[in-house]
């Protein structure tokens, strides 16, 4: 095991082949649903497959770019401690435009296509006789929904490569090789993520969930909606680079890395669970209250009907779980308790995603989630493939960062 | 409680304070404590003190306010005296979550901040002797007490060496007391300075 700072991560042949094991297995649940479900004529049976993409889809886009968010966040506060694992953030960021691609096809297909049992706006004929919708027109219309998300994933993946293209400039130790290079490189660091934040803001925490996800219940609409899907994916984005970083110290990388940073990405797990859990009620509580029939038709179905089950059972894995394992300074320094409140939370906000699209679509009945599984591990697979792909390209620590220093003597 | 006599030896730097600690402790002294103006991570580790329980009294308080809240919350309004809100059943646990967060805050913090007080003993009136008044200004202070056995001039030696300046024998009243400092020179029959 050597613990040199220039070191790149080697994937195990074995990692790769689970990479694309899941990778197979996302392709055949796929056919299977479509081949099983899709086909012509029947409307609900077709929805059901291309929601069933979109769900996983935008959910693993947002995670992965959640990782890039964490970066930037992070660097625009000066904070020292991330970089002992940057090289893991930024590997995970890396997916963004693979994913992106992916999602940006199946959203376009969606809208563009004739699927107007998912988006119902995009049918001019419903629109027509629809006094809600045209109200909502110049907002939900294919040309603003195709232009925002264009330039979504452009933006995401063009400033993400940035901002990777900065970090690795320093392993060659010229741009900080002095007092006033290293203050430049500060400084350009900072501007670049301010942009990514200002991205950011407009995407993630306003925009993109109510076009991607909320306009399925195109009459329906919740203000925070999009910061309730900016929780969601974070809270998923920080477990899974807890869960690279626990994954790559086991095998003898990352030597600057402690217990200390482990730590603190556990405390991030478990301040965005309660953060998550704070806006999930905050949109639910007021909702209840008010009782306004067009607002509570969004609850009906998931709080009280067929979905009941998936609803509660992820508010018990996404706050109750951990909320209390997390709660002692012990839990969030073992590689086994992280690893597995990591796993946990992945799959509860991906249940999240999975009850805020379904309920419009099939609102007769659940529909078998083993296929949207399969999907979704699919989709892991890909950044399993990505991630593993990126690590091995650069050395796993940057060690010539300004702020090194900071991340080694990092305590909590 | 006890007068004890206590060796004091100020520090400047923490790069010579944590060596020092190091080696006091390895020599087999008993230090008492390091007073230092701020508090300095890592210190309590080098000490050896254990973690605070602090927190699990923290989390023991919260749900009782948790309780606290929805019992009284839901005996009052779906038990006692039962009043229709807009059509809302009576046991309306939703909107009694902002209350019991509320509770669960309050009694965690105050009841946090009254241990710790507990703790430190740290109270109105409640005094306690001081080895140096500079530990709450400008130098780290340890304290090393002596018990039947220590040397004190082979331990007055080894602190000087370990880099403490200002080495002195003390005699100080270890507990704590009500009152004044200047009475407690009687008190104990015997003269310690008001620091």
């Amino acid at each position: 095991m050597s613990t040199s700072t220039t070191e790149k991560f080697i994937p195990a042949k074995r990692y790769n082949t689970i990479a694309f094991a899941l990778m197979v297995v996302g392709v055949i649940a796929a056919i299977s649903l479509f081949v099983t479900t899709g086909g012509e004529g029947n409307h609900d049976n077709r929805a059901r497959f291309w929601a069933s993409l979109l769900q996983n889809s935008v959910y693993f886009l947002l995670v992965v770019n959640a990782a890039m968010f964490f970066m930037c966040a992070t660097t625009l506060a000066w904070g020292g401690w991330q970089i002992a694992f940057t090289r893991v953030t930024e590997a995970i960021a890396s997916c963004v435009p693979v994913i992106g691609v992916i999602a940006l096809v199946i959203l376009l297909a969606l809208c563009f296509g004739d699927h107007h049992t998912i988006y119902h706006w995009t049918d001019a004929e419903h629109v027509a006789h629809d006094p809600v919708l045209q109200h909502k027109s110049g907002f939900l219309s294919k040309g603003f929904f195709a232009t925002v998300t264009i330039l979504t994933v452009v933006l995401w993946s063009f400033l993400g490569w940035k901002m990777r293209q900065m970090s690795l400039k320093t392993d060659e130790g010229e741009v900080v090789s002095t007092l006033e290079k290293r203050k430049k490189f500060v400084w350009n660091n900072t501007v670049m993520a301010a942009l990514y934040i200002v991205v950011f803001a407009l995407t993630v925490m306003s925009s993109v969930p109510w076009l991607w996800i909320m306009s399925i219940d195109a009459h329906w609409y919740s203000t925070m909606f999009s910061w309730y899907n900016f929780a969601s994916t974070f809270v998923a984005g920080m477990s899974l680079i807890a869960l690279y970083v626990v994954f790559l110290k086991n095998n003898g990388y990352l030597p600057l890395v402690n217990k200390e940073h482990l730590h603190d990405l556990g405390k991030f797990i478990f301040a965005f669970s309660i953060f998550w859990t704070y806006l999930w009620f905050a949109q639910f509580m007021l909702i209840w209250y008010a009782n306004i029939p067009e607002e509570t038709v969004y609850f009906k179905p998931r709080a009280e009907g067929i979905y009941s089950a998936i609803f509660w059972m992820m508010l018990i894995i996404n706050f109750v779980a951990p909320i209390l394992i997390f709660m002692s300074r012990d839990s969030k320094r073992n590689y086994t308790i992280v690893t597995i409140v990591a796993v946990l939370v992945i799959f509860g906000h991906w249940l999240d995603f999975f009850q805020m699209v379904f309920p419009a679509v099939s609102p007769t009945k659940v529909p078998m989630i083993l296929f949207d599984m399969g999907i979704g591990l699919g989709f892991i697979g890909i950044i399993m493939f990505v991630t593993g792909k990126t690590l091995s390209k650069h050395a796993l620590t940057a060690r010539n960062h300004p702020f090194v220093k900071e991340a080694v003597i990092h305590h909590t | 409680m006890a007068i004890k006599k206590f060796i004091t030896g100020n520090f400047y730097e923490e790069a010579v304070l944590f060596p020092a600690v190091k080696k006091v402790r390895r020599a087999g002294y008993k230090v008492h404590d390091v007073y230092t103006p701020f508090p300095i991570h890592g210190l309590d580790k080098e000490l050896g003190m254990k973690d605070t329980d602090l927190h699990i009294a923290g989390f023991i308080y919260g749900i009782t306010g948790t309780t606290t809240a929805i019992s009284f919350i839901g005996w009052a309004l779906a038990r006692d005296w039962q009043i229709n809100f807009g059509g809302k059943p009576f046991f309306s646990l939703p909107a009694w979550i902002p209350i019991m967060f509320e509770l669960t805050v309050l009694f965690s913090a105050v009841g946090m901040v009254l241990t710790f007080c507990w703790l430190c003993q740290l109270a109105p009136f409640v005094k306690k002797d001081h080895f140096n008044p500079r530990s709450t200004d400008d130098t780290f202070v340890m304290a090393i007490e002596c018990t039947d056995k220590t040397n004190e001039a082979e331990a007055i030696a080894f602190l000087k060496e370990a880099g403490a300046q200002d080495v002195q024998i003390q005699s100080r009243e270890t507990g704590w007391w009500f009152g004044r400092y200047d009475r407690e020179t009687v008190r104990f029959g015997k003269k310690v300075a008001a620091v």
